[in-house]
């Protein structure tokens, strides 16, 4: 079944950090190849506006800046393999990647860039009532709550954001935080006060989501007061975070203990000849701007390996 | 050829009373998400011709069909037979997955 195919690189995950490994990697004329499970782009398809993004100065929606990275991408060639990586072994000189299709990518170098998928709450219903109200992704589901009141929890940056953003079509949001105070940049929460459809429940957790067809309420609990309360609203985006999706390396290269790789400032993991890049190192700040650089950092190391390999 | 595009008007001739079975793209314009799977979905419509009919229902301008399946999240897909939807996949998933949930339909 499984036929053997080589290249000089693989680059898993085709967000703003793979993207730009894979054009640094066309440009060094490497025989290249791009896998990715869904649509090219990652996070910043789901995300509405980008305002920290240098070259936009009116800000630009995640959808035209991933229309923009694939455009000057496919000026040298885009090759994608939309499949699921699910294996990564070693047959020196080579590591072999393998995909849900079983097929088997012989290759020099890897360079991973999985990106993260948004954390979920963990609370009864959540499961049951995603895509009927519990929502990830504002810009996705936002306008299907036009007049509606909903609750985002949160507390970061994209709580926020999409909390402003969510603001354009709903009656109000709920914006729920477990702390006293949002870790959100001070611009954007100087938004959020100025902005009347927004209502701050602070201290407060999410206990359970409710309804049947639909969501119907939240039981809530103050933390502080350890009272439990109810809140009538028609949809909740929750934006907790992110957890990697790397349980597939498990012991073959470092991972900490959230399961995110550490790498060196080369961006070098534990395994020679495997480069990681993006949202899923370990590491505090992820921005889309980080990500790129890291995606060229990756893939420069990524060329030096591959001379190490010929000059033996 | 692409997907068919279906409205609230043909929903019940087109999709409920068709045949073969249907999957319903349920997307608007201001999805990216939507957008970067359309290429998928239209592939899917060639590669099932005759045997799956692929639609794609816009929710802004129909907003009746979404409603009454309670489509909170785009994309939606939803697979029909025999005018009942027997699968639901929410999200930007992958062509595999939709390929998955199309065969067991078939089958």
């Amino acid at each position: 079944m499984s036929e053997k195919i080589f290249f000089d690189l693989v680059i898993v995950g085709g967000g703003p950090a793979g993207l730009t490994a894979y054009l640094y990697a066309k440009r060094a004329l490497l025989n290249c190849l791009l896998v990715e499970k869904g649509p090219l782009g990652g996070q910043v398809l789901l995300t509405d506006w980008i305002e920290n993004y240098l070259g936009f100065p009116q800000g630009i929606s995640g959808y035209e800046l991933v229309s923009l990275f694939q455009r000057q991408v496919e000026k040298y060639g885009l090759e994608v393999k939309y499949q699921e990586a699910v294996d990564l072994e070693v047959e020196e000189p080579y590591r072999v990647v393998s995909l849900t299709n079983g097929e088997r990518l012989y290759t020099k170098a890897v360079i991973l860039a999985l990106g993260a998928t948004p954390r979920r709450l963990g609370v009864p219903g959540e499961r049951e009532l995603t895509g009927k109200g519990v929502s990830y992704c504002a810009v996705c589901d936002g306008p299907l709550f036009r007049d509606e009141e909903v609750a985002v929890v949160g507390g970061g940056d994209t709580a926020l954001q999409e909390a402003l953003y969510l603001t354009k079509f709903v009656k109000k949001v709920f914006l729920i935080h477990r702390r006293e105070a949002f870790r959100a940049i001070p611009i954007l929460q100087q938004r959020v006060q100025e902005n009347s459809k927004i209502e701050l429940i602070l201290s407060t957790v999410v206990k359970e989501i409710h309804g049947k067809e639909r969501v119907e309420a939240l039981s809530l609990q103050n933390l502080k007061t350890g009272e439990e309360f109810s809140l009538k609203v028609a949809g909740v985006f929750i934006f907790i975070g992110l957890i990697p999706q790397t349980d597939w390396l498990k012991g073959k290269l470092a991972l900490d203990e959230n399961g995110y790789i550490i790498t060196d400032r080369e961006m070098r993991t534990s395994l020679p000849g495997v480069f990681a890049c993006g949202d899923c190192l370990s590491k505090k700040h992820r921005q889309i701007v980080i990500a790129c650089g890291e995606g060229a950092l990756a893939c420069l190391s990524a060329q030096e390996y591959l001379q190490g390999l010929k000059d033996v | 050829m692409g997907a068919c595009k279906v409205t609230d008007q043909d929903f019940e001739k087109e999709v409920l009373q068709s045949e073969i079975p249907v999957l319903v793209d349920f997307w608007a314009a201001w999805c990216g998400p939507c957008r970067a799977i359309a290429p998928i979905i239209d592939e899917l419509a060639e590669e099932y011709q005759g045997k799956v009919k692929i639609c794609k229902l816009n929710v802004d301008e129909n907003p009746l069909t979404p409603g009454k399946y309670g489509i909170r999240a785009i994309p939606t897909m939803i697979l029909f037979k025999d005018g009942q939807p027997v699968e639901t996949i929410v999200g930007a998933v992958s062509k595999a997955t939709l390929v998955n949930a199309i065969n067991k339909v078939l089958s």
